[in-house]
């Protein structure tokens, strides 16, 4: 029994994976075959013909299937009649191939003369010109003049949109069909296709609208000639005018890793500015793709709004200042007052900032009102607990492994994590989903256990109560089906998000889940602390999990150390702020006021903000602190798996922004900290003797790589596609308390028992119709708001109504409705969708319920017919 | 010589289920059904060497043996997708004996273990198809065709499907990949269809005229069939001969014998029309390689053209006359397969593309002594390296007649090289339309 086949390429000899390609097989040689068609992610099709090389077999003989040896005694060879595409012919034991032979050279030197025949002669001009696999084994294979006759070629659309993100040069084409099969087999939208044939053969879109897919980015990288541009990089510059900046996304939890090409603009004024982000390898976490919304929102941080200079507020209006004088104004201001201050933070700063936040208040200010500004969802410590175990990587989960989704769009939530958690089931691995209405799971799901709006924890209860007397084989109620699924699984990942529940619900069902984990099976082995198992929370932004890993909450420092006196909650500092209970606050980087969460600023004495953007909040403020965006300073995020990541500065700072560390550190100074450090690193350093979780990682640990494969972004481009080499680090993922002493996880005593209804879960809609709100990936706001090509795919603020409900307010697809829901009146237009809609469920797309209502009873009172139909966006692909 | 496959050449109206069973129609189904296990089945039709009669010659029985016995779904898939240059067998076949193609179709189906039966028709073939459904409806109505046929514990049942007009459907694997729904395009073999083919199910894709020889050998045996035709192309076949003879037309022969009886012979071509000498023959349609006056004495065998670099193929014999301009003949050649391309792999979408603009350059006086070797040149770099057979098919008529005609093409060269064609046009010509 053997898994692994050793066979010969170019003389060296090498043992692999049974399965393995040619093609894969001797990169790990290092021997370069070339392809076009071939991608390392996708089945092979063999249609380029590029990396026809010569494959012998031994001989065996017929009757004993024995070797035949030759004269020498070596295995005799049969190399068949021509050569074979390396790219669709798995290794085989005692194999030999060759790949330098003149057979073979020919073969390459004649293919790529077919493939120049009517490919335009831009390359000038070309997008993927210096990045272009077929430039580049043209210079190594291509004839120096072409043998077509110019008039002979063929001439074809240059500017064919295939959507508002994508355009297709459809003379530079070469029909490879990676775009096609990327988008059929790795994220499942299928909306490119061939027409026609022959020469004529070409690309198209059949989705309406054009290309409607999140991840059409990805196609971009992996075209191996320039024929597919994104609207926002085209003719915007070349690739060796620009420098690559490792960096990590900021817009989810999944933390995909990015490089951002940035480039001195004259448009800018001669400012650098960042030209395009594009995915970077890391295996872990993203692999090499990235979504749509992480490709192309980042032209916020080279926005003219951004502020450049502190802001303090003189005789009632914001007026520039010094820093000297913002900081020494601000540290006075809270110094008076010390006994009535609290503190706000935003969940997408870095771990330095929130550390420093959260020294500034307790250390600095002897204050224990810390929290996030708007925690959405709950289960940080749970997550500390059984957390995803250290050493886990989803590519890692396949037959016999499942994975168990509740309460949650993951598709527009964590675009990467579904596209990994899809490739996952198509390895085999089984889905258990648990959700209030259909999402673009529900077709990869093994077992879909849906619940009333609001019964996610009870649902979820019911199954851990099945899981408890799970039988063997197969169960007729599909309860107990989905619960000896998950029990029997060798490894098992549970996500959970919040959709349609509130904090406190969002809590229960972390510790339910965790229960569930914990659940020994016969063979006494539970789902915590081995690789490639536990608890992922879907965050609402990309550091939440390091938010609750420094310590922003009122109750536990960093760490998840508890505190003796826990300070106010964010809702009790909200509450002080009307009251008058609370002099001071600071908010860094979140907008209360603009998200609902405070009306104004109250009775406020004193309030700072520390801002990219003059946002509502700042607009009240007294003082306003500019700070920098991600792309221009360096620190960490902490992903929803718990990888702690590196982002280093791409571009210059924005006027006199500084980083939110550099901001708190100045002022820790002011309060007796002692003197600021001067990098993000020292602050890390703080962080890693801070917080346990941490222990034994810097910057420089963080910054490490290891070879990853498949093997993309080296000088052979038409490989993997233009995603970059990951040289800057692969990022490190703390171990959960079960990773280091797996007997001391207990499971959680669970309230309300199984089968009471579960807190906070309101009555039955009657007339009128539920509504929750749910996360669209293209909501309109602050950061994305300043994106133009995205702006062509924000969803307006919609409902998204079954038919059947539709039916009886007598609302039609894109009428205007006005809908009256938690106390408020709201404008929004209809979509009807019986497949994604539910029965007496009204989904609120792009649209918010005010802060701490998850579900709501909502009535119709005005439907207003338009001549047109107002386009409502299809639900996003 | 009796027809076995033209049968209703002699009996009237044999397309209809009683007159077939009348003169031993589905005979060999019952015997299959009642006598012999599915491995008897293939271990008769694997003795009596029946080789497909689409073009490739390869043994059908061996086919069938291909499928794995444990298979859980399997697939009989009748390529009636008839579209070479030249060939018109299946559609004389589906229309005039109908039954006894559901005959071989349900005795392969048998043999595989197969439930059901596709059959794929050139989409421009709606009366032949619409004469097998109704062929189709009356063997469903007698238990022919359906659930437990004839009593038996074998189920099998029928669906159409109907291209739409791509000669590349006519590959096996274009043909399952239309089937399916998706772009006629072939995929790289392996896997096998027999290994994964319809929905990735082992499947096995006979020829019509394949189909049709099964019945008459389990009811005959493997040594009756034997007799008939050459030690390795036993069997009758149908030549469809086209072209400059006086009597053009099916011609169900017993393989064997030469091609200058099949084109001068009395009872079949009848000679050259108009008494004119003899060219060239295309041998296979547009897909085998051109051969001459010294290739008439060969066999009609599936190697009997081996000496002359060419092959029998489906044997759709194509008569040149002396008159015939070769270049124009090669041009209309190229122009079929630069049009029928799929385009899926770089050599053969770039190649024919390139050979039907260079050649057309050459025909029209616009080409020079540079693009003759051009020609050739473009063609053997397209040979060894195309996805499928159709781009290897394509530079056979260019190679071919580059051998025999080298004189013709030459001759529309005469003219020194420059810009300006023979005919004094320029060498503009409209450009490739834009899409």
């Amino acid at each position: 029994m053997t898994d692994l086949v050793t066979l010969t390429i170019d003389g060296i000899e090498l043992t692999v994976p049974k399965g393995t390609y040619v093609v894969d097989a001797a990169k790990r040689v290092n021997i370069d075959i070339p392809v076009f068609c071939h991608h390392p992610k996708m089945e092979p099709v063999g249609m380029c013909r590029m990396c026809l090389v010569e494959i012998g077999t031994p001989v065996r003989d017929r009757s004993t299937g024995e070797v035949v040896l030759n004269e020498e005694g070596a295995p005799q060879i049969n190399f068949g009649k021509g050569l074979q595409t390396g790219c669709t012919v798995p290794v085989s034991e005692g194999m030999v191939v060759r790949t330098n032979t003149d057979v073979v050279t020919d073969a390459r030197d004649d293919i790529l003369e077919f493939l120049l025949t009517s490919h335009p002669l831009d390359c000038p001009i070309c997008d993927k010109g210096g990045e272009c696999p077929l430039q580049n084994l043209t210079m190594r294979h291509g004839p120096g003049a072409s043998r077509m006759d110019f008039t002979n070629k063929a001439q074809l659309a240059k500017h064919y949109p295939l959507g508002q993100l994508i355009v297709l040069d459809r003379e530079r084409c070469i029909q490879c069909a990676r775009c096609i099969r990327f988008q059929d087999e790795i994220v499942d939208d299928p909306v490119l296709a061939f027409h026609n044939r022959g020469r004529y053969l070409q690309i198209v879109t059949n989705s309406e609208p054009g290309f409607d897919s999140i991840f059409s980015g990805n196609t971009t990288d992996i075209c191996p000639v320039g024929a597919l541009t994104t609207t926002d990089f085209r003719f915007a510059a070349r690739p060796w005018e620009m420098t690559p900046v490792a960096s990590i996304c900021t817009h989810c939890p999944v933390g995909c890793n990015t490089t951002l090409s940035t480039r001195p603009e004259a448009a800018a004024g001669g400012r650098t500015v960042i030209k395009r982000v594009m995915p970077r390898q890391n295996e872990m976490v993203n692999e090499i793709w990235m979504c749509d919304k992480g490709r192309f929102v980042h032209h916020y941080a080279d926005a003219p709004d951004r502020l450049t200079q502190p802001l303090v507020r003189k005789n009632g209006e914001l007026v520039e200042s010094s820093w000297d004088e913002a900081l020494e104004l601000v540290a006075r201001r809270l110094q008076e007052h010390k006994d009535s201050v609290a503190g706000l933070s935003g969940d997408r700063l870095s771990n330095e900032d929130m550390f420093l936040f959260q020294r500034l208040f307790r250390e600095g200010l002897d204050s224990p009102n810390i929290d996030q500004a708007q925690a959405r969802l709950g289960g940080g410590d749970v997550v500390a607990q059984v957390g995803l175990s250290h050493g886990s990587n989803l590519a890692g989960l396949g037959k016999g492994d499942a994975i168990l989704v509740v309460a949650s769009d993951m598709h527009q939530e964590a675009p990467v994590w579904w596209l990994r958690v899809k490739q996952a089931i198509d390895r085999g691995a089984q889905l258990v989903l648990l959700n209030a209405r259909p999402t673009r799971l529900d077709k990869f799901a093994t077992h879909i256990l849906p619940y009333a709006p609001g019964g996610a924890v009870e649902q979820t209860h019911r199954l851990l109560n099945a899981a408890r007397v799970a039988l063997d084989g197969e169960e007729a109620d599909p309860l107990q089906a989905a619960s000896v699924t998950l029990v029997q699984a060798r490894h098992l990942v549970a996500f959970y998000g919040g959709e349609g529940l509130t904090l406190d619900q969002t809590e229960a069902l972390a510790r339910v889940l965790a229960n569930l984990l914990l659940l020994k099976n016969d063979e006494g082995v539970n789902h915590a602390g081995r690789a490639n198992n536990g608890l992922v929370a879907i965050w609402p932004h990309n550091n939440t999990q390091g938010a609750w890993d420094m310590g922003i909450r009122p109750d536990a420092g960093p760490g998840y150390q508890p505190l003796d006196e826990p300070g106010m909650d964010a809702a009790q500092i909200y509450d002080a702020v009307s009251s008058g209970n609370l002099r001071a606050l600071y908010v860094m980087g979140a907008d209360p006021i603009g998200d609902e969460l405070m009306a104004d600023r109250g009775q406020l004495d004193f309030l700072v903000v520390q801002e990219l953007f003059l946002t509502a909040t700042a607009r009240e403020a007294d003082v306003v602190l500019p700070a920098r965006s991600w792309a221009e300073r360096e620190g960490t995020f902490t992903t929803g798996e718990r990888r702690v990541q590196r982002f280093y500065p791409a571009i210059p700072v924005v006027g006199e922004s500084l980083s939110d560390w550099q901001i708190l550190a100045r002022l820790g100074e002011q309060l007796g900290l002692g003197k600021p450090p001067y990098a993000a690193g020292l602050v890390f350093r703080d962080i890693a003797q801070a917080v346990p979780q941490y222990e034994g990682m810097s910057f420089r640990e963080l910054a490490r790589v290891e070879e990853q494969w498949p093997r993309v972004g080296d000088d052979d481009l038409y490989y993997g596609g233009t995603s970059y080499d990951n040289k800057s680090g692969i990022g490190l993922q703390w171990p959960s308390a079960a990773d280091n002493t797996d007997a001391s996880v207990e499971m959680y005593e669970l309230t309300p028992p199984a089968g009471a209804p579960a807190a906070g879960t309101p009555e039955p809609p009657g007339e009128s119709l539920m509504a929750i709100p749910i996360t669209v990936l293209y909501r309109s706001g602050t950061l994305i708001d300043h994106s133009k090509v995205l702006s062509t795919r924000i969803i307006p603020p919609s409902l998204l109504l079954h038919p059947a409900d539709a039916a009886r307010y007598d609302v039609q697809h894109g009428d205007m409705v006005t809908v009256e829901v938690a106390g408020r009146s709201v404008r929004l237009a209809a979509y009807l969708d019986a497949d994604n809609g539910v029965r007496e469920l009204a989904l609120l797309r792009g649209a918010l319920l005010p802060p701490g209502v998850a579900i709501a009873p909502l009535q119709i009172v005005d439907v207003e017919k338009q001549a047109a139909p107002v386009e409502v966006q299809t639900v996003p692909g | 010589m009796a027809h076995i496959l033209l049968r209703h050449r002699e009996i009237d109206e044999l397309h209809k289920l009683d007159v077939y069973t009348d003169h031993g129609g589905y005979e060999g189904l019952k015997i299959c059904l009642q006598n012999h296990t599915p491995e008897a089945v293939i271990e008769l039709v694997k003795t009596a060497n029946i080789r497909g009669r689409g073009g490739a010659g390869f043994p059908a029985g061996i086919k069938w043996s291909f499928i794995p016995k444990d298979a859980e779904q399997t697939y009989v898939v009748i390529n009636a997708d008839e579209s070479e240059t030249g060939t018109f067998k299946d559609r004389e076949l589906l229309e005039g004996n109908p039954h006894q193609v559901i005959e071989g179709a349900l005795i392969a189906a048998y043999a595989v273990r197969a439930q059901l039966i596709y059959c794929y028709f050139r989409g421009e073939f709606m009366d032949s198809a619409y004469n097998f459904e109704q062929a189709l409806k009356d063997a469903y109505a007698n238990n022919l065709v359906g659930e437990n046929i004839l009593g038996s514990d074998f189920t099998c049942h029928f669906y159409s499907s109907y291209g739409a007009g791509a000669y590349i459907c006519g590959e096996e694997t274009a043909l399952l990949a239309s089937l399916a729904g998706d772009i006629g395009q072939p995929w790289s073999k392996p896997p096998f269809p027999a290994q994964a083919g319809l929905y990735g199910k082992p499947t096995v894709v006979n020829n019509v005229e394949t189909l049709a020889n099964v019945p008459p050998v389990i009811v005959n045996g493997a040594e009756w069939y034997l007799e008939i035709g050459t030690g390795d192309s036993p069997g009758p076949k149908i030549v469809c001969l086209s072209g400059h003879v006086k009597r053009p037309g099916n011609y169900e022969v017993p393989m064997g014998i030469t091609y200058r009886e099949l084109i001068f012979g009395e009872e079949y071509g009848g000679g050259i029309l108009g008494d004119k000498g003899f060219k060239a023959l295309l041998p296979s349609g547009g897909s085998g390689p051109v051969v001459t006056e010294n290739a008439l004495d060969a066999p009609l065998t599936f190697d009997g053209l081996k000496p002359f670099d060419s092959l029998m193929g489906s044997a759709s014999c194509i008569v040149m006359d002396e008159d015939t301009d070769m270049v124009w003949a090669t041009l209309k050649m190229i122009k079929f397969f630069e049009h029928e391309s799929c385009g899926k792999c770089t050599p053969c979408r770039e190649g024919t593309f390139w050979l039907e603009r260079v050649l057309e350059d050459v025909y029209r006086g616009r080409g020079t002594q540079k693009d003759i070797a051009l020609l050739e040149n473009v063609a053997k770099n397209m040979q060894g390296r195309c996805l499928c057979a159709l781009g290897e098919f394509a530079t056979s008529p260019i190679l071919s007649t580059l051998i025999h005609f080298l004189d013709e093409y030459k001759a529309k060269v005469t003219v020194a090289p420059s810009t300006n064609g023979a005919d004094g046009s320029t060498r503009q010509r409209e450009a490739a339309p834009v899409a």
